[in-house]
C-alpha cells in the first residue's frame, strides 16, 4: 500500500511536467499544424540560462523568471525568423525544419554550456514528507512542481476563455482564412502562440532539471513522454493534454515502479502504437465531428 | 451600429466600392479580366454570372485574399489594391465567403464578438450583440451553443450578423442562398434590404454574388453580368431581368 502511494505520487509530480510538454506542443499543433520537435530542445537551452545565472549567484527564482521570458522570446524568434517560411507549406518541410532546430539547439547548448552532466537546485526540500511516521516519496517540491504547474494551466485557460486576444488566438487555429475576414491579425497571433508554448516548455524543462542532472538532452525522453500525452488527449485539445500528460505520469511510473524502470521508454512506447491503433483521434479530439 | 467608422474620413461614407480594370490569375488560369464594378452606398449591386465567371475570385480579391494581376481596389477613394486581408477588413469591409465562413468550432456568441472586436468598446459590444440577438431571435436562443449545431438558415444569420458588428461600410456576400431553402432566402433578402433601406444602414454599400440571379435581381438595384473573367453587362437591376436575350445566355432564367 505504502508503495503504490508512493509510486502513484510520484507519477503525478512526473505526469504534471508531462502535461505541460504536451500542451506546449498542442498549443503549436492547433494553431500551425506542426509538431515541434524542437519543443524539449528550447526548453532545455533556457533551462541552462536559468542555470548559468543560478551558478553565477541568482536566486532560483530570478532564474526561473529568466527562463521563462527567454522562452518567450525564444518561441517568438522561432516562429518568425525559422518556422514562418514553412508554414503552411508541405508537412515534411516543416518536420525538417523542427528537427534541424532540435539538432541545432542541442549542438549549441554542447559550445556553450558543455556536454557534461551537471546539476541543477531544487527550489524546495527533496526529502520525502513524513506521514504517521513513514517517509513517502511525496516531497515538498513536488508540489511545488504540481501547483506551478496548475497555476500555468489556469491561466492558459483564462487566457483563451475569457479575453478577447485568446478568442482571437482560438479563432485563427481553427480558420486563418475567416479570422482575417474579420480583422484579427493571424501572423501576430502564430507568434504569439509560439512564444506561449515555448514559456510553457520552459516551465517544463526548468521544473522538471529541479534536484537533477541536466546535460543538452536531458529533455529529450520528456519530450516523447509528453509527445505521447499529447496524443493521448487527441493532439487538439488542451484539457486532453493535460489529463493525457497525467495519465502518463501516472502510468510510467506504475510500470518504473512494479515492473522495472528499464520498461519505461518501452512502455510509452506501447501506450502510443495502443492509442493509435485504437483510437487514433486521441480521447479528446473534437477531429471526428470536424470531418464531418 | 458602427464605432470604428467614426474615425474614417468623411468621404468613405459617400463614395463606397470602386473597382478599375481589376485582373487576378490562378497559375496561367486568368480569373478575371480587367473587372470594372462599383458598389455605392445605399445600394445592393449584384454581381451575377455562371459557375468559373469570376464571382467569387471578385470578391476574393477586394478583400484581399487573391492578390490581382492589375487593376485597383478604392475604398472611399482610398486605394487599398494588395493590402493584407486583415487590413482591407479593418477598412471597412466585411466579406461573408462562400459556404458561410461560421467558425464552427466556437459558440454562437464568440462568432458575434469576433465580428465586434473592430473598434468597439466593451460596453458598446454588449449592446450591440443585443440589437443582433434582437434582429435575429433564434441566434438569442442558442448563443451559448457551438455554432456547428446551427441550421443553415441560422448559420447564415449568424455570418450576416457578425458582418453587421464589424460596422461595415461594405458587405460583400458570397452565395448567401446556398443551400437553403427558398422561404429562408426570401427571408434573408428581405432583411438585407430592410438594412440598406434603413436610414441609420444608409452608408452600407452591398456587394452581393449570386447564382440565384431571379431572387439576387429582384432586391438589387443594379447588377453586373461576369462571364469569362470579364464584365459583359451592367444596368439597373430591373433593365437585366427584363432582356431575355442576356437572361438565357448568361444567368440561366
Amino acid at each position: 500500500m505504502q508503495q503504490f502511494l508512493n509510486v502513484t505520487l510520484t507519477g503525478l509530480a512526473q505526469g504534471a511536467v508531462y502535461a505541460a510538454i504536451a500542451l506546449a506542443l498542442v498549443l503549436i499543433w492547433r494553431s500551425t499544424r506542426i509538431v515541434n520537435f524542437a519543443q524539449g530542445a528550447m526548453a532545455m537551452f533556457t533551462t541552462y540560462i536559468a542555470l548559468a545565472l543560478i551558478e553565477a549567484g541568482q536566486s532560483y527564482w530570478v532564474g526561473l523568471l529568466v527562463a521563462l521570458v527567454s522562452g518567450l522570446v525564444l518561441g517568438a524568434l522561432v516562429e518568425r525568423v525559422v518556422v514562418r517560411r514553412v508554414e503552411g507549406g508541405p508537412e515534411l518541410n516543416a518536420v525538417i525544419v523542427t528537427l534541424g532546430l532540435f539538432v541545432g539547439f542541442q549542438a549549441l547548448a554542447a559550445i556553450l554550456f558543455g556536454s557534461t552532466f551537471v546539476s541543477f537546485p531544487a527550489p524546495f526540500d527533496l526529502r520525502g514528507f513524513t506521514v504517521g511516521g513513514v517517509n513517502i516519496a511525496f516531497t515538498p517540491n513536488s508540489i511545488f512542481v504540481i501547483v506551478a504547474v496548475i497555476v500555468v494551466m489556469l491561466a492558459l485557460v483564462a487566457l483563451f476563455r475569457f479575453t478577447n486576444l485568446g478568442l482571437q488566438m482560438r479563432a485563427s487555429a481553427f480558420s486563418q482564412e475567416m479570422s482575417r475576414l474579420l480583422g484579427v491579425r493571424v501572423g501576430a497571433l502564430l507568434t504569439l502562440g509560439w512564444a506561449l508554448a515555448a514559456v510553457v516548455g520552459s516551465l517544463a524543462g526548468v521544473l522538471i532539471a529541479g534536484g537533477n542532472l541536466v546535460s543538452p538532452n536531458y529533455m529529450d525522453a520528456v519530450v516523447v513522454y509528453g509527445f505521447v500525452a499529447a496524443v493521448l488527449g487527441g493532439l487538439e485539445s488542451p484539457g486532453g493534454a493535460v489529463v493525457g500528460g497525467l495519465t502518463i505520469g501516472l502510468l510510467l511510473s506504475y510500470v518504473s515502479g512494479y515492473l522495472g524502470s528499464e520498461l519505461v521508454a518501452l512502455a510509452s512506447l506501447v501506450i502510443l502504437v495502443a492509442v493509435l491503433l485504437v483510437r487514433p483521434q486521441g480521447l479528446f479530439s473534437h477531429a471526428a465531428a470536424r470531418r464531418v | 451600429m458602427s464605432t470604428s467608422s467614426d474615425t474614417r474620413p468623411a468621404d468613405a461614407r459617400t463614395t463606397g466600392l470602386e473597382v478599375v480594370g481589376l485582373s487576378a490569375s490562378y497559375g496561367p488560369v486568368t480569373a478575371l479580366d480587367g473587372v470594372d464594378v462599383s458598389a455605392e452606398p445605399g445600394r445592393i449591386t449584384a454581381v451575377l454570372g455562371a459557375n468559373g465567371a469570376g464571382k467569387t475570385t471578385l470578391l476574393r480579391t477586394i478583400s484581399g485574399l487573391v492578390r490581382p494581376t492589375a487593376g485597383k481596389v478604392l475604398l472611399g477613394g482610398r486605394d487599398v489594391t494588395r493590402a493584407p486581408a486583415e487590413m482591407i477588413a479593418r477598412a471597412g469591409v466585411a466579406h461573408v465567403p462562400e459556404g458561410r465562413g461560421v467558425i464552427t468550432e466556437l459558440t454562437v456568441e464568440e462568432n458575434l464578438r469576433l465580428g465586434a472586436l473592430l473598434g468597439s468598446s466593451r460596453k458598446r459590444t454588449r449592446q450591440q450583440l443585443d440589437d443582433i440577438y434582437t434582429m435575429f431571435p433564434p441566434l438569442a436562443e442558442r448563443r451559448g451553443r457551438h455554432a456547428h449545431t446551427l441550421s443553415g438558415g441560422e448559420r447564415q444569420m449568424l455570418v450576416i450578423g457578425r458582418a453587421l458588428l464589424s460596422g461595415p461600410d461594405v458587405l460583400l456576400l458570397d452565395e448567401p442562398s446556398l443551400g437553403l431553402a427558398p422561404r429562408i432566402v426570401a427571408q434573408i433578402f428581405g432583411l438585407l434590404r430592410e438594412l440598406v433601406d434603413d436610414t441609420a444602414g444608409e452608408r452600407l454599400s452591398v456587394l452581393l454574388v449570386e447564382q440565384n440571379a431571379r431572387s439576387a435581381l429582384s432586391i438589387a438595384d443594379v447588377g453586373v453580368v461576369l462571364n469569362l473573367g470579364r464584365v459583359v453587362a451592367v444596368d439597373s437591376a430591373a433593365a437585366l431581368a427584363a432582356d431575355d436575350g442576356l437572361r438565357h445566355a448568361y444567368l440561366g432564367f
